[in-house]
C-alpha cells in the first residue's frame, strides 16, 4: 500500500494486520535534481525509536526525512512490554490511546521457585495515574500506530527500501549515499539520527563500535495463541519442574497471544530449538499435555549489554539499539530507546530553529549515555541473577529464593528483571539544582509525575511540546511577563482544590510553588517563590544557552 | 520527623566491629558448629549462604558490609591483629 493511506484509515486501523503490510517504494525526487538535495533532519530506521523521533520532529513543524532499508514493519512480537513513561511519550506523540486500548495492562508480577510461589509484587501500588505501569503489546502494533501517526504528518516523508551505504561528514552537514531500487543518490543532512538497530549500518560506516559484555546463554521465545485461564500478570519461574534448571517467563499480549521465554543455556542449538517439533513439547510441559494452543512465532536469541562510547559523532547522533543494548530482563531496550527519542526531539527542533546552540545536542548524548549506563547496570545485574555464572553465584541465588518464601527482606534481592523506569537526569548540566527545600519524587531531572488535574490529567495538560510552568496557587502578578517568558512557555495553574490534592501532594506544593518543565516533561527547576530572574536563568540553562538575563532586565 | 529517623540510624555503628562483641562467644561457636553437624557439605554451603544473607540484612549498612567483605578476604587474615 501507499504509506500515506495508512494515515487516513481512521477507525479501520483497528483491523489492520500490521505484520502483513508492505509499503510501496517510490522514486525519490532527489535522484533527478541538478544539485544535491538538502534535508535539515534525517532519521535512519523506521522502528519504534526512529518512528517516534520522526513524529516528534514533524509535530514540531519541521521537515523530517525517515529512511528505511526495508518496506515492512516488525515481524514477530519482539519487544512487548511498554512502560508507563513510554506510553506517556506516545500520548504526547498522539498515538498512546489506541495502544493502551489494544494492549494488555498489567501491574502485578509473580515469582516462583521450583513449584512454589516465592512472592508477588504490584508495580503501581497507587491510584491517580492515567497510564498503567506497563502494557504488553506486540511490537508490530506499536510500530503500526506510530506509522499511522507519521502518515498523518505532511512534513514527514518516509522512503522505504532506501539504505544508507555511504556517510561523509565534511561541512555543516553530512553527505549520505542512499541505495534504492532505482540506484544510488546523495543527499545532505543537517543532522542525522541513526535509529537503525543493534547492527547499525551507520555505526559501521563511522567505524564505531558498541562495546560491552556478551552473555553466554540462549533463550527461546514462543508466542502461542490460546484461551487460557491465567490472569494478565508477569509470571517468572526459577527452576520450575516443567523446565528444570532454567528460568521461564510467561506474559499475555493482545489477541490472546501469550509470550513464553524459555532459558535454554549456552549449549542449545538455536536452529534446532526454534523448530516447532522442539518448541511444542516445551510449551506443553508448561501448559499441560492436553492444552489447546497455536504456535504463532518462535525465535531463539542471545544478548549483550553494551553501548557506544559516545552517542554523538559530529552531525550524527545515535538513539536506541544502535547506541546501546541491554538484556531483555526489565524491558529496558525499546523503552529506553523511546526515551532517547523523547530527549532528542525537542533539542533537535530547538537547534534547527536557532533557539538553542548546537551544544544542546551534546547534552542529548550526556543525558542518554548516563541513562544507558543505568539500564545496562540494571539489566546486567538481573542477568547475573537469572543466569549465575559460577557455582557460588548460583548458591547465593538459590539461597535468596529459599529465604524469600518466608522472609520479606530476601524478596528485594530476587531479581527477575528490574522493570524499566525513566531515568532521573539529576546530574545534567541543563538541570537547576534545588535552592529551596522539597520532598517527593518530582526532583529536578525527573520526568513530571502524573496526577488528576481539574478532572483531567497533569501530564495531558503539559504535553503541548514546549516548556511549561506548573504553578500551584497564586504567584506574583506579572511574574512571567517580567521574566520575558510569555511566549516561551505555557502556564498551567494548579488551583488548591480537593480534585487537585494529589497533584499538590506529589509535587510537595505550597501556595506559590512553581515547577519549570522541559518540552519532554522533565523537571528542570522548581522554587517556592521564584523571582523573574530565576525563571529566565533556569530556562536559558535548560537550552544550553549563555544566560540572556542582562538583556532581559535591561 | 526525618531528623528523629536519622538520629536512630546514627546510633548503629558506622564501621565494622571487629573487637569482641559476641554476648557469649563459646555458646555461639558451639551453636554454629552444631547447626552444621547434620548437614552434608553441599547443604552446609547452602546453609552458610542463607546465614550470610540473614546477617547482612540485619546489619543493613552497605559501608559496614563492604568492610566485612574486605576483612573476610583470605589475604587479610593476619592484618586484624595489628589493628588492636
Amino acid at each position: 500500500m501507499k504509506f500515506a493511506q495508512l494515515g487516513s484509515l481512521g477507525p479501520d486501523l483497528a483491523g489492520v494486520d500490521f505484520q502483513a503490510l508492505t509499503f510501496d517504494y517510490e522514486r525519490a525526487p532527489d535522484h533527478d535534481l541538478d544539485a544535491t538535495a538538502q534535508h535539515p533532519a534525517v532519521v535512519v530506521g523506521a522502528g519504534p525509536v526512529g518512528l517516534a523521533l520522526a513524529v516528534d520532529i514533524a509535530q514540531r513543524g519541521l521537515p523530517v526525512l525517515l529512511l528505511d532499508n526495508d518496506d515492512r514493519l516488525s515481524s514477530g512480537s519482539r519487544a512487548i512490554c511498554f512502560a508507563k513513561r513510554t506510553l506517556e511519550v506516545f500520548d504526547r506523540l498522539g498515538c498512546g490511546a489506541p495502544m493502551v486500548a489494544k494492549g494488555v495492562s498489567w501491574n502485578t508480577g509473580r515469582v516462583f521457585f521450583g513449584d512454589q510461589q516465592v512472592y508477588s509484587f504490584d508495580l503501581l501500588a497507587e491510584e491517580g495515574h492515567e497510564r498503567p505501569a506497563f502494557i504488553n503489546l506486540q511490537q508490530y502494533y506499536v510500530e503500526g500506530r506510530l506509522a499511522a501517526r507519521a502518515a498523518q504528518l505532511p512534513n514527514l516523508q518516509v522512503r522505504w527500501r532506501s539504505k544508507v551505504v555511504g556517510l561523509v561528514q565534511d561541512g555543516p552537514y553530512a553527505t549520505l549515499t542512499i541505495e534504492t531500487p532505482d540506484g544510488r543518490y546523495d543527499l545532505r543532512a543537517g543532522y542525522t539520527v541513526a535509529c537503525d538497530g543493534s547492527r547499525s549500518a551507520l555505526r559501521q560506516l563511522l567505524g564505531q563500535e558498541s562495546k560491552g559484555q556478551v552473555f553466554r546463554d540462549r533463550f527461546l521465545i514462543a508466542d502461542v495463541k490460546m484461551q487460557a485461564p491465567f490472569p494478565a500478570e508477569r509470571w517468572f519461574w526459577f527452576d520450575p519442574p516443567f523446565h528444570p534448571g532454567q528460568s521461564v517467563l510467561l506474559h499475555k499480549q493482545a489477541d490472546d497471544v501469550w509470550r513464553i521465554d524459555f532459558q535454554l543455556g549456552w549449549d542449545a542449538d538455536p536452529e534446532a530449538e526454534k523448530r516447532p517439533e522442539n518448541v511444542l513439547p516445551r510449551v506443553r510441559a508448561l501448559l499441560g499435555h492436553d492444552a489447546q494452543f497455536e504456535l504463532v512465532w518462535a525465535s531463539v536469541y542471545t544478548f549483550a549489554c553494551q553501548r557506544m562510547e559516545r552517542f554523538r559523532h559530529g552531525r550524527v547522533l545515535f538513539a536506541g539499539d544502535s547506541a546501546h543494548g541491554v538484556s531483555p530482563f526489565g524491558a529496558r531496550g525499546a523503552n529506553s530507546g523511546v526515551q532517547d527519542a523523547d530527549n532528542l526531539g525537542w533539542k533537535l527542533a530547538a537547534v534547527l530553529r536557532g533557539e538553542a546552540p548546537d551544544a544542546l545536542l551534546d547534552t542529548y548524548a550526556a543525558e542518554r549515555e548516563a541513562a544507558a549506563d543505568e539500564n545496562i547496570l540494571a539489566s546486567t545485574r538481573a542477568t547475573d541473577f537469572i543466569t549465575p555464572k559460577t557455582e557460588v553465584s548460583r548458591l547465593f541465588r538459590d539461597a535468596v529464593l529459599q529465604l524469600a518464601r518466608r522472609h520479606a527482606f530476601a524478596r528485594v534481592l530476587v531479581n527477575s528483571g528490574r522493570l524499566s523506569v525513566p531515568t532521573v537526569l539529576a546530574d545534567s548540566p541543563l538541570v537547576t539544582p534545588d535552592g529551596d527545600r522539597f520532598e517527593g519524587p518530582a526532583v529536578p531531572g525527573a520526568p513530571a509525575v502524573d496526577a488528576p488535574l481539574d478532572g483531567g490529567w497533569l501530564l495531558a495538560a503539559t504535553r503541548h511540546g514546549g516548556f511549561t510552568a506548573l504553578v500551584f496557587g497564586e504567584v506574583a502578578p506579572g511574574l512571567f511577563t517580567q521574566a520575558g517568558m510569555d511566549d516561551r512557555l505555557r502556564v498551567v495553574s494548579v488551583a488548591e482544590s480537593r480534585a487537585n490534592a494529589l497533584a499538590w501532594r506529589r509535587y510537595d506544593a505550597r501556595p506559590g510553588t512553581v515547577y519549570l518543565l522541559r518540552p519532554d516533561q522533565h523537571v528542570c527547576a522548581r522554587w517556592r517563590h521564584p523571582a523573574p530572574a530565576d525563571l529566565r536563568t533556569a530556562h536559558d540553562r535548560s537550552l544550553a544557552r549563555e544566560t540572556t538575563l542582562t538583556e532581559a532586565c535591561a | 520527623m526525618n531528623d528523629t529517623i536519622a538520629n536512630i540510624a546514627n546510633t548503629a555503628p558506622a564501621h565494622l566491629v571487629d573487637t569482641p562483641n559476641l554476648e557469649r562467644p563459646d555458646d555461639f561457636y558451639q551453636a554454629l558448629i552444631e547447626a552444621h553437624a547434620p548437614l552434608q557439605p553441599a547443604e552446609s554451603h547452602a546453609f552458610n549462604a542463607r546465614l550470610v544473607l540473614l546477617l547482612a540484612n540485619h546489619i543493613g549498612s552497605l559501608g559496614v558490609l563492604r568492610e566485612a567483605l574486605h576483612a573476610a578476604r583470605p589475604d587479610t587474615g593476619a592484618a586484624t591483629d595489628t589493628a588492636h
